[in-house]
């Protein structure tokens, strides 16, 4: 049972960041694609902040009374990345955007057609 | 222990909710559920003790990343209904799930090695960790530690990450901040059915 | 956009509240949960809100897309400036201890400074790609 609640956080880190990996293969559409990804990043946000967490510790505020502190560079790490992840993704969608303009279709395989077909 | 319990809930959720976005295939949905997915990332943040994490993955992921996405709908809809719908897949994706799976049973059996969830020996909390916490407040006189860290002991990184949201914004305006010009809307299909 | 009564008064209520929040989380960032990168995020939802809510016009004319580009400049600008400033009196880069009268001062307001100009830059940044998205489906 312990090894349960030890490893569940990680199994599920797992987990999500293969349906996040799942969706970057498999669908077609771009949209769905850089959701995929946005599973994938939070997905590793959740492993770092899990390798970060300490039984009984408390947020990394320093406090009158409080011994056990969680590990603060995680967050610090995760803090600055999930700013920049929008900031990326947000720059992948303007690259959709130009694509469904010139092409009339953010579905892969139709891109990939009219690009051989002429 | 009630933690562990939120904890093991919220997780199973995430797991959830991530599968019901890989199923759904209307694009609008598929979003909803993504502002979802980070209020419950947000949650758990929480119960991890990261209450910062928490904050931001609050406001980014459930709130500008969520309506930039709607914007972005906005823009690449169907001309007919349905407008928000993915394309039907014309093949069953066999070779992906092989290689997913296999990825994830080799990373799932590398977490046996992994020390426990909230381990204090583990040697992530031994090193630098350490010594964060019990210099941070006399070298900085900042209760907050994960802010002297930002801003003071990382100060290098910090930079860098706002020199990229800057460059993110300097690239989103210039593909497609200017004036759309008139060729690029007449799109491709269109082009090939001029020639025929 | 047709006014929708109920929209308006809560957002009228909810979006000074929402600024003073983010101030609130900037400015106090050093004792709680909070600093610039929440701080600009929160800052921008309140002109999102306010533009979903009373237009992309109006929320134009309040903040115009020249002074969001000057603003997201000025916030890198803000935090190098700290770095140069600490090099002219003598210290390293970003190396805040020499800014004030002792270390604690010094660190104090560097941490300050350098908050501030990540809060300027993440919020300007956010609102210009919600503007450039927003406004490429009016045009």
């Amino acid at each position: 049972m312990d090894f349960f609640i030890g490893h569940y956080n990680y199994w599920i880190v797992i987990i999500l960041m293969m349906v996040g990996l799942y969706t970057v293969i498999s669908r077609g559409n771009l949209i769905k694609k850089i959701i995929g990804l946005n599973i994938f990043q939070v997905s590793v946000f959740f492993l770092y902040i899990s390798l970060g967490a300490v039984e009984g510790g408390a947020a990394p505020i320093i406090a009158e009374g409080v011994k056990v502190y969680s590990n603060p560079l995680p967050h610090v790490l995760i803090l600055t990345a999930i700013v920049v992840g929008v900031a990326t993704t947000a720059l992948a969608l303007a690259l959709v955007v130009r694509i469904k303009e010139s092409y009339g279709t953010i579905e892969e395989d139709e891109i990939h057609n009219l690009d051989h077909s002429l | 222990m009630i933690d562990v319990l939120i904890d093991i809930t919220l997780l199973a959720f995430l797991a959830i909710t991530s599968i019901a976005i890989l199923r759904m295939t209307n694009l609008f949905a598929t979003v909803m559920l993504y502002g979802i997915f980070s209020l419950l990332s947000a949650g758990l943040f929480v119960v991890m003790d990261a209450p910062d994490v928490a904050f931001t993955e609050a406001a980014v992921g459930a709130g500008i990343s969520t309506v930039l996405m709607l914007a972005t709908l906005a823009l690449v809809k169907r001309p007919q209904r349905p407008f928000y719908e993915e394309a039907p897949r014309t093949h069953r994706a066999w070779l992906p799930l092989v290689v997913v799976v296999v990825t994830g049973s080799a990373l799932i059996y590398g977490t046996w090695d992994i020390p426990g969830f909230g381990a204090a020996d583990a040697p992530a909390q031994t090193h630098v960790a350490r010594y964060y916490i019990d210099n941070a407040m006399p070298e900085t006189g900042v209760p907050n530690v994960v802010t002297a860290v930002l801003a003071s002991y990382r100060g290098f990184d910090t930079l860098g990450e706002v020199t990229v949201i800057f460059t993110a914004a300097v690239a989103v305006l210039l593909l497609i901040g200017g004036r759309r010009s008139v060729k690029a809307d007449k799109s491709k299909t269109q082009e090939k059915q001029d020639e025929a | 956009m047709r006014p929708n009564l109920i929209l308006h008064v809560v957002a009228k209520f909810v979006i000074p509240l929402i600024i003073l929040f983010a101030l609130y989380v900037q400015f106090h960032g050093d004792f709680g949960p909070g600093g610039g990168f929440q701080a600009g995020v929160i800052f921008s939802a309140a002109f999102i809100l306010y533009s979903l809510v009373f237009g992309l016009d109006r929320a134009e004319k309040i903040i115009p897309a020249r002074w969001l580009r000057i603003l997201a400049a000025l916030g890198v600008v803000i935090y190098a400036g700290v770095g140069i400033e600490s090099m002219i009196l003598g210290g390293n880069y970003l190396d805040y201890s020499l800014l004030g009268s002792n270390q604690i001062a010094g660190q104090h307001l560097g941490i300050l400074l350098v908050e501030l100009g990540v809060g300027i830059t993440v919020a300007a940044a956010m609102l210009i790609l919600f503007f450039t998205f927003a406004g490429r489906g009016r045009s």
